[in-house]
């Protein structure tokens, strides 16, 4: 506990969960613009936003389908991205329990990098399971009244080449990459996922070169840390 | 294109409820978490590079590759995120446009 309060620890909670809402819709501006100009229909990119919940699979399936991967490459990838929900849940799980089975089922909806950020930074439980609700609750909101505002105003605008959004793409997907750039041994994995992907381009159809970047990641991950960090 | 929709969102969904549910074993080994987090570096990565530098099965340097070089400068000064993407496709969209 800190020195302040449940008031005050409860609105400086919301104050962060509407700010990080806020923010997030940006990203969903521009992915409900880059939906519709990968040819996906405005109820199709907002079925996305509402159903799959998870930006960088959402712009992983989207990414994947404009460049002309198949269906099941895009899913695919979509499937690995979002498989680190998985381990935030895990995180979520000892603060959020004990909770109605129901209740668990609708809060899984909401576990996102953003809800788990705010959880896990509070000091105590009550203020974990407030940021974790607040936060998810302001993103879903702001997500996908930001992807339905970037959707309709892309499908007004015609020819997305000329408007440069097949590289607003490409930029989306490295500021997604960005901040976890900064984790030890990351900038080695990306050159080498990229550089892979790239590689495989002229041999293997549309979406199956990103694939073969995940690769990449099973084969570092693999080896006990303990040769790599010996001493630490 | 609905399947893919549905199938991406069932896959996410059950990915969240996992993480959640009864801690399984294998979502606890080290290896799984090391893996999980490095999963994003690699494939964010490779869609960048796919998205910026292929064409179906060619690999071509155009317009694209300078809106991402406007990213990554945008990106090393912090710029907030619709200033990297609008950037990088307003320098692409006038390169293009230059070009003819």
């Amino acid at each position: 506990m800190t020195d302040e309060g449940w008031p005050a620890t409860r609105a400086r909670v919301l104050r962060t969960a509407v700010g990080v809402g806020v923010a997030v819709g940006t990203y969903g501006v521009a992915f409900g613009a880059l939906a519709v100009s990968s040819g996906l229909s405005v109820t199709q990119a907002l079925a996305l936003s509402m159903l799959t919940f998870t930006g960088a699979s959402q712009f992983a399936l989207v990414g994947v389908l404009g460049t002309g991967g198949s269906a099941v490459a895009g899913v695919a990838t979509a499937w690995l991205l979002g498989s680190r929900n998985a381990l935030y849940g895990l995180r979520l799980a000892p603060l959020l329990a004990p909770g109605s089975r129901r209740r668990r089922l609708l809060a899984a909806h909401l576990v996102l990098d953003e809800s788990t950020a705010v959880a896990v930074a509070q000091d105590d439980d009550r203020a974990a399971r407030l940021g974790f609700w607040a936060t998810g609750a302001a993103v879903f909101v702001c997500w996908n009244a930001a992807t339905a505002a970037g959707a309709l105003g892309t499908e007004a605008l015609g020819d997305p080449q000329a408007w440069g959004l097949d590289a607003a793409v490409g930029a989306a997907f490295l500021a997604l990459l960005w901040p976890r750039l900064r984790d030890r041994g990351a900038l080695p994995v990306a050159l080498a996922g990229a550089g892979v992907a790239l590689a495989a381009t002229p041999l293997l159809p549309p979406g199956i070169p990103v694939l073969l970047a995940a690769v990449v990641a099973v084969v570092v991950g693999w080896p006990e840390p303990a040769a790599r960090e010996a001493g630490s | 294109m609905w399947p893919a929709i549905l199938a991406t969102s069932v896959g996410a969904y059950l990915l969240k409820l996992a993480g959640l549910s009864t801690p399984a074993k294998v979502l606890q080994s080290p290896r799984v978490r090391r893996i999980a987090a490095l999963l994003p570096v690699a494939l964010l990565a490779a869609l960048t590079g796919v998205q910026i530098f292929a064409s179906g099965e060619h690999l071509v340097l155009d317009a694209r590759a300078a809106g991402l070089a406007f990213a990554v400068g945008a990106l090393l000064v912090r710029a907030p995120f619709l200033v990297v993407v609008l950037g990088a496709a307003a320098v692409a969209a006038g390169l293009r446009a230059v070009g003819g």
